[in-house]
């Protein structure tokens, strides 16, 4: 149902009932390895190219779903999902393994909201029982097609990001009442793309900002509620620029949001050590770090309700070489556990 | 190119917002060690120099070549090795801008391009970070010898 200018409310509470989380040899050394479902130890992940190891991620982190929920390919209706390179294809390749009807969708690194939304919004309505959505992104890969060689001696700034490598999914199924400790997706706002201007490819956290602000504010507009409602409001890649700009803008705009109730997943996932600069950022940050970090804490009890807001700059390298500014994009999901 | 529209107020007003919660590149460290490892590594080059000059019968003036040779190929190894760009996030312009930088940008694209197969991979991508230091630098040094051979002929050298 419609809520405001651009927020909707699942009244049928859809539930997310398993969740698939893969990771790489960077990410085992994280702060949240104890979250993830299948850890590789090596990038290539047994396969001949980096490509093909991305899809490695997403195949094994939908396995590990359905293999918890015990439902098998037949049972899932739809596959809503998407990652960073050219053309989707890694997904689109997993899709085609999987033999699912698949809707693949883009919204660089805020595409693990805009499934788990599209996903909700189809499950409340009747659309499906078993939808399976999530996004996937893998350092070696996603830097090949958006930086230099990732064996190449350039110096990053303190502002740059390290791409996750990583795959998050979540089998989202209608409510049938009866789904108690589980959590739900309650609603969810799609952002608008803005640009302010900045076009420094190594500070995505500080242009995608003025997005994520700009789906926060709208959020609690549309829903008529305020930031005390949520236990956590927590961002897709920011990064610690990202996250404090973010922070600035909403305190700007009279936002009364705590400091300790906002969070990042691109801070969460890696240790402070660890030489990440900004932070975690990619497709797979927020879909690893919520799918299994975040729901796991929710399931124990620390959070009730959450808010998650995947935020995503929508340029290509081509771009970055004409010179255009990074048009950038939040979406936001809402979830809660069900009592 | 070129078409460049004057930034709006809110334009310019969030690059200044934002300016404030950046955090800065420490200008004075990193020149300090990109000072000290490229002085390291051009002491190596140094001491191989010297050694092409004692142990083979090169001089100082064409000792030059298999000195670049060597360090080129020191640094393409410790890029296949998976070091030289750790040594590029501490150093910056120290290991990027002697020899061994360009070595570095060379294979890490052949690597990273291997598994688009030799030639459209490996042959396509080789150059793609050191081809226009080639061309460029290439080019430069024709400008300067046609300014020498024009001023020669002037006889004004």
């Amino acid at each position: 149902m419609l809520k405001g200018k651009q927020s909707w409310v699942f009244n049928n509470r859809p539930v997310i009932t398993a969740t698939g989380v893969t990771g790489g040899p960077f990410e085992a050394n994280g702060r949240l390895s104890g979250d993830f479902d299948v850890l590789f130890d090596d990038l290539w992940m047994g396969e001949d190219s980096y490509e093909k190891a991305h899809r490695h991620l997403l195949e094994v982190a939908t396995n590990t779903a359905f293999e918890k929920e015990g439902v098998t390919v037949e049972d899932v209706q739809f596959m809503i999902a998407g990652d960073l390179i050219n053309q989707i294809t890694p997904t689109s390749i997993a899709a085609r393994q999987l033999k699912l009807p698949y809707l693949g969708i883009f919204g660089a690194c805020s595409t693990s909201m805009e499934g788990l939304a599209l996903a909700s919004f189809f499950v409340n309505y009747g659309g499906g029982n078993y939808i399976l959505t999530g996004a996937t992104s893998h350092n070696a890969a996603v830097e090949k097609q958006f930086r230099y060689p990732t064996e190449y001696g350039g110096q990053k700034p303190p502002t740059a990001q390290w791409t996750v490598t990583g795959s998050g999914v979540a089998l989202v199924k209608a409510n049938q009442g009866n789904e108690s400790g589980k959590p739900v997706t309650t609603s969810a706002t799609i952002g608008k793309v803005i640009d302010l201007g900045l076009t420094d490819p190594f500070n995505m956290g500080g242009a995608m900002s003025p997005a994520a602000a700009d789906t926060i504010l709208a959020h609690f507009k549309d829903l008529e509620i305020d930031p005390s409602y949520y236990d956590l409001i927590v961002t897709g890649d920011l990064g610690k620029i990202g996250h404090e700009t973010t922070f600035g803008l909403l305190q700007k705009e009279g936002l009364p949001i705590k400091k300790e109730q906002f969070k990042d997943c691109g801070m969460l996932i890696y240790h402070e050590d660890q030489p990440v600069q900004s932070g975690g950022s990619g497709a797979g940050c927020s879909a690893t770090v919520l799918y299994g970090h975040l729901l796991n804490e929710m399931k124990k009890g620390t959070y009730k309700r959450i808010l998650v807001v995947a935020t995503g700059a929508l340029l290509s390298p081509l771009t970055v070489q004409q010179n255009e500014t990074i048009p950038c994009i939040a979406h936001a999901v809402s979830i809660e556990m069900n009592e | 190119m070129g078409n460049k529209k004057p930034e709006s107020k809110e334009v310019e007003q969030y690059k200044q917002f934002e300016k404030n919660f950046e955090t800065k590149r420490p200008l004075f460290k990193n020149c300090l060690k990109a000072f000290l490892v490229g002085g390291f590594i051009c002491m190596i080059g140094q001491a191989i120099t010297y050694f092409y000059i004692y142990f083979f019968s090169f001089t100082e003036q064409t000792a030059g070549n298999p000195t670049v040779a060597t360090m080129v190929f020191i640094s393409m190894l410790l890029t296949g090795f998976g070091v030289y760009d750790r040594l590029g996030q501490f150093a910056g312009a120290g290991s990027a801008v002697p020899v061994t930088g360009f070595g570095n940008a060379v294979i890490s694209a052949a690597i990273e391009h291997r598994t688009e197969g030799f030639v459209l991979g490996v042959g396509g991508n080789l150059f793609k970070l050191a081809g226009s230091v080639v061309l460029f630098g290439v080019f430069s040094a024709f400008v300067v010898a046609l300014i020498k051979t024009i001023l020669i002929k002037l006889g004004a050298i």
